[in-house]
């Protein structure tokens, strides 16, 4: 039905926004002392990542990509779970999620 | 300038601007909605790009599971504005370089790939549900299975982690 | 070739035996073990002593094996038999027997006992090895472990911290006499690529050779005898020596060791042929020493001190007439030295045992009615020592005055004044010891008596050798052949040509008139020493009462002060400098310093681990950027 997208947009700018989505989330990664927060930056990538990926599926016409963006999306939402869960344990023990907190692991 | 390009440039916009409202707003609450309004326009980019199955289940899950997932356990933790501590200056600049070059790094690499040719004729029905199901039960099927394994798991580790221990009273 | 190796090996394994069992060895097993050992190397050598003077016996030179190989040049180790090692192996085995078996009695009560033995063997071990190696090295190795054996012997009652120190003294001032000896061999070695005697001979025969090198060759090597000979300016180990035991006195710095360096350079006869001017200076230096002591011992007051001096002085002479050219007279001097000076420092040590360890001469006398056989003894080898005829040590005496008339008027006249003095304090030691009162104490004087047979038996042997050694070496004027300088003749045929005609060109009647003119000065010299000490009754000054010239010279001219404060003194200043300097604040600073350097690094890197995890996240993006960019952009 849609027309071909990359007559009119060239995979180049999918490329660069796809870099320039998983830039924001590594600063959202390093900018942030909260573990939620950084939690979603690291969300933000995988999106990116996945934006791209799709976007190189329908460039080659082939499902395979796709396909890797649906395991994707199930690998992140279990690690989400997992990861929560530790956050709300942490939390429970420390009273804070703030990273800068979390260091006893030092020499 | 067609339509399509229009678009694109109109979803990116906002992607890129809701996804920087995220990482630095201070409240963690706006933050959760801002990466929502990321998602919802990224899955305009699925339909663009004939990824229909991939947009709902995109939206379904990320913005609908994950986010409330987020959402319910800040409110757990009760966080909001004035409880975020902010890093130091020189963390944040060295952050701010770091990420920066890191785009410009890989914008280079992939820059530099060559352009391959768009292949003739292009199959519009690829992203439909009814392709995507036959090829992930058919070449995909272990995987399939596995990620069933590993959403399981999951389940269990999430349950177990937060599980209080029992506190034992003594009566004496 | 087997029987060679065992006269030398037997005593190693004799060593070895009272090293590593003698403890659990009753002490008389261990003396016989230690005493038959060099009994067996004495036989063996007398086999070819025999042999070599029936003419039966030919110079064996053999190598035993390879040791160093090199592109340039190989040193075997290898063993050397002539009539000039065969003679000094009869003196060395022969006298060292007689002490070992002196020495079971004498040591009897040392707690030690099997150590001595065992150190004395190892001392013969290395004193044949000396003498019958066939090249430098090997006698190098001789010559070394001399010098060890000397520094353990003279220490042996190590308790004492002034015999360790004597010891080091002796192994110290041997080992710069050692240098002069390791120099010249380097030398010859690089210019003739051989240590060989036998190859050096032909190689130096063959082609000229540059004098000033031998001049430095044989300056060197006489350095070498120097430490091990005592001479000026290396003599002042010997008298401290005496702090070992009176058997060790004996056998190594009268009769062996200190004959080495005799030996070393009648060895290189060949090559002092070529160096007139170093025989020039060995004569000098020997002459001076010979009366350079004899004026020490003038004044000494201990029996083993006095008896120390003569050796260096006899040692000057028999250097002087190596430098004269008359290496059989010095060979024959060596020969009968052995003999009176070893019965006379037994003789001392059987007096010094019979007064429990007084060794003061001006508290003895009249011993000669306690102990008859060490006065005659005694007696008998300090007229040797003296030049009177018939005994042995007039004839070899004679021998090197009249070399030295022949060639140097000068040498003469000093030699002849050294004589005189050396029968003058011979017999003034004599007198003082034997004649008289008794002066010492009483319950000294109520234990007196005569010492056991093991200690008379080798002074009566070695006093009959001393009387009658000089039928070896009778002048022509007697027309008796010279038996030692046939015997010797081979080894000294090419260096003939300097000396040596002495004997012959001197006419008869020169020879008498020297030969009366010494004997008439040895028995005015002994005749003053009698009335003086005898009739005169003169005793020696007591300690710190010696006035003016005599002070200085009992005070042995402070040489040894003088070398304390001219060579010591700077040495360990040098030593403290570099002490505090370099060794603590250099070297110590250094590894100190490093040892910091590592904890602050170690300091810096551990702020890696901060726990931080925002720091971790950073890093890892640095990395992964660092990563990208070589991978993918810098290729």
């Amino acid at each position: 039905m849609l027309l071909n997208i990359f007559n009119s947009v060239p995979i180049q700018h999918y490329i660069f926004l796809s870099a320039v989505l998983f830039s924001i989330g590594v600063l959202g990664v390093l900018f942030r002392r909260n573990a939620i927060i950084m939690f979603m930056s690291i969300e933000l990538m995988l999106n990116a990542v996945n934006l791209l990926l799709v976007a190189f599926s329908t460039y080659h016409n082939d499902a395979s990509g796709q396909v890797f963006v649906f395991f994707v999306m199930a690998v992140a939402a279990a690690e989400v779970a997992v990861g929560l869960a530790i956050l709300v344990t942490i939390f429970r023990n420390v009273h804070s999620v703030d990273i800068d907190e979390l260091k006893s692991l030092r020499h | 300038m067609t339509i399509t390009l229009a678009c694109f440039y109109f979803l990116s916009a906002v992607a890129i601007l809701l996804g920087l409202m995220t990482v630095l707003t201070k409240n963690p609450v706006h933050s959760v909605l801002y990466l929502i309004g990321c998602f919802f326009s990224i899955a305009g980019h699925y339909l663009l790009l004939n990824a229909q199955f991939l947009a709902v289940v995109h939206i379904i899950v990320y913005a609908g599971a994950i986010m409330v997932l987020f959402l319910s356990t800040l409110m757990l933790m009760n966080l909001n504005e004035e409880t975020e501590q902010h890093k130091p200056a020189i963390a944040k600049i060295s952050a701010v370089i770091a990420a920066g070059l890191l785009g410009l790094v890989l914008v280079a690499v992939l820059h530099r790939a060559e352009a391959m040719a768009i292949p003739g004729t292009q199959d519009v029905s690829i992203g439909s549900i009814k392709n995507l199901g036959r090829i992930l039960l058919d070449e995909y099927l272990f995987p399939f299975e596995f990620v069933s394994i590993l959403l399981l798991s999951a389940m269990i580790g999430a349950v177990l982690l937060t599980k209080r221990e029992p506190v034992n009273t003594t009566v004496s | 070739m087997t029987y060679l190796l065992l006269i030398i090996l037997t005593p190693f394994i004799g060593f070895l035996i009272n090293a590593l069992f003698g403890k659990k060895l009753p002490k008389t097993v261990s003396g016989i073990i230690g005493s038959g050992a060099i009994f067996v190397s004495f036989l063996l050598s007398s086999i070819y002593f025999l042999g070599f003077l029936k003419g039966t016996q030919a110079p064996i030179d053999v190598d035993v094996y390879k040791w160093i190989a090199l592109p340039d040049f190989t040193i075997t180790f290898g063993l050397l038999l002539d009539q000039l090692s065969v003679t000094w192996l009869m003196v060395v085995t022969g006298i060292g027997f007689l002490i070992h078996v002196y020495s079971m009695s004498y040591m009897h009560d040392d707690e030690k006992f099997n150590v001595f033995f065992a150190y004395l063997n190892l001392f013969i071990f290395f004193m044949l090895l000396l003498v019958l190696g066939n090249n430098y090295l090997v006698t190098f190795i001789g010559w070394e472990g001399v010098g060890l054996c000397s520094y353990l012997l003279i220490g042996f009652w190590f308790k004492n911290q002034s015999y360790n120190d004597a010891a080091k003294k002796a192994f110290v001032m041997n080992r710069i006499g050692d240098l002069g000896f390791l120099l010249g061999m380097f030398l010859l070695l690089y210019n003739f690529k051989s240590l060989h005697f036998g190859t050096l001979q032909t190689a130096i025969a063959a082609a000229p050779v540059q004098h000033g090198l031998m001049i430095a060759i044989t300056l060197l090597l006489f350095v070498g005898a120097m430490g091990k000979s005592a001479q000026l300016p290396l003599y002042t180990w010997l008298p401290d020596a005496m702090a070992g035991p009176t058997p060790v006195s004996a056998l190594i710095h009268a009769a062996t060791m200190v004959t080495a360096g005799i030996y070393m350079i009648a060895r290189s006869n060949f090559l002092y042929a070529l160096a007139p001017e170093t025989l020039q200076f060995v004569a000098i230096i020997g002459v001076a020493t010979a009366l350079f002591a004899a004026t020490i011992g003038l004044m000494q007051n201990d029996i083993k001190k006095v008896l120390a001096y003569s050796t260096v002085s006899q040692l000057g002479l028999m250097f002087m007439a190596l430098g004269l050219g008359a290496y059989n007279s010095a060979v024959f001097h060596v020969v009968t030295h052995a003999f009176f000076k070893a019965c006379l420092f037994l003789g001392s040590g059987s007096v010094i045992h019979a007064l429990h360890g007084e060794q003061d001469i001006r508290n003895m006398g009249g011993l000669r009615k306690y102990m008859p056989i060490t006065f005659w003894t005694f007696l008998i080898s300090s007229l040797a020592i003296s030049g009177i005829f018939p005994f042995s040590g007039f004839f070899s005496k004679d021998e090197i005055l009249a070399a030295a008339f022949e060639h140097n008027k000068v040498l003469w006249v000093i030699a002849s004044i050294a004589s005189l003095m050396t029968a003058f304090y011979m017999f003034r030691l004599v007198f003082l010891t034997f004649t008289g009162e008794f002066r010492g104490t009483a319950e000294q004087k109520h234990h007196l008596h005569e010492s056991p047979a093991l200690i008379t038996f080798p002074l009566v042997v070695l006093a009959l050798l001393a009387a009658v050694g000089g039928v070896m070496g009778m002048p022509e004027v007697f027309g008796v052949d010279h038996y030692l300088k046939n015997f010797l003749s081979p080894i000294f045929a090419g260096s003939t040509h300097i000396g040596e005609h002495g004997a012959h060109h001197l006419d008869h009647a020169t020879e008498w008139a020297l030969m009366g003119g010494a004997f008439l000065g040895a028995v005015l010299s002994i005749g003053y020493a009698y009335m003086k000490y005898v009739s005169g009754k003169a005793l020696p000054a007591k300690e710190g009462e010696e006035k003016g010239l005599g002070k200085v010279v009992y005070n042995k001219y402070y040489v040894d002060e003088i070398y304390n404060l001219l060579v010591v003194k700077p040495i360990m200043l040098f030593s403290q400098v570099f002490h505090d300097l370099i060794d603590r604040t250099l070297v110590d600073g250094l590894v100190n310093r490093s040892g910091k350097v590592s904890l602050m690094v170690g300091a810096q890197v551990r702020k890696l681990q901060s726990g931080y995890i925002g720091f971790y996240l950073l890093a890892m993006v640095v990395s992964i950027i660092a990563m990208f960019s070589y991978v993918f952009l810098m290729r």
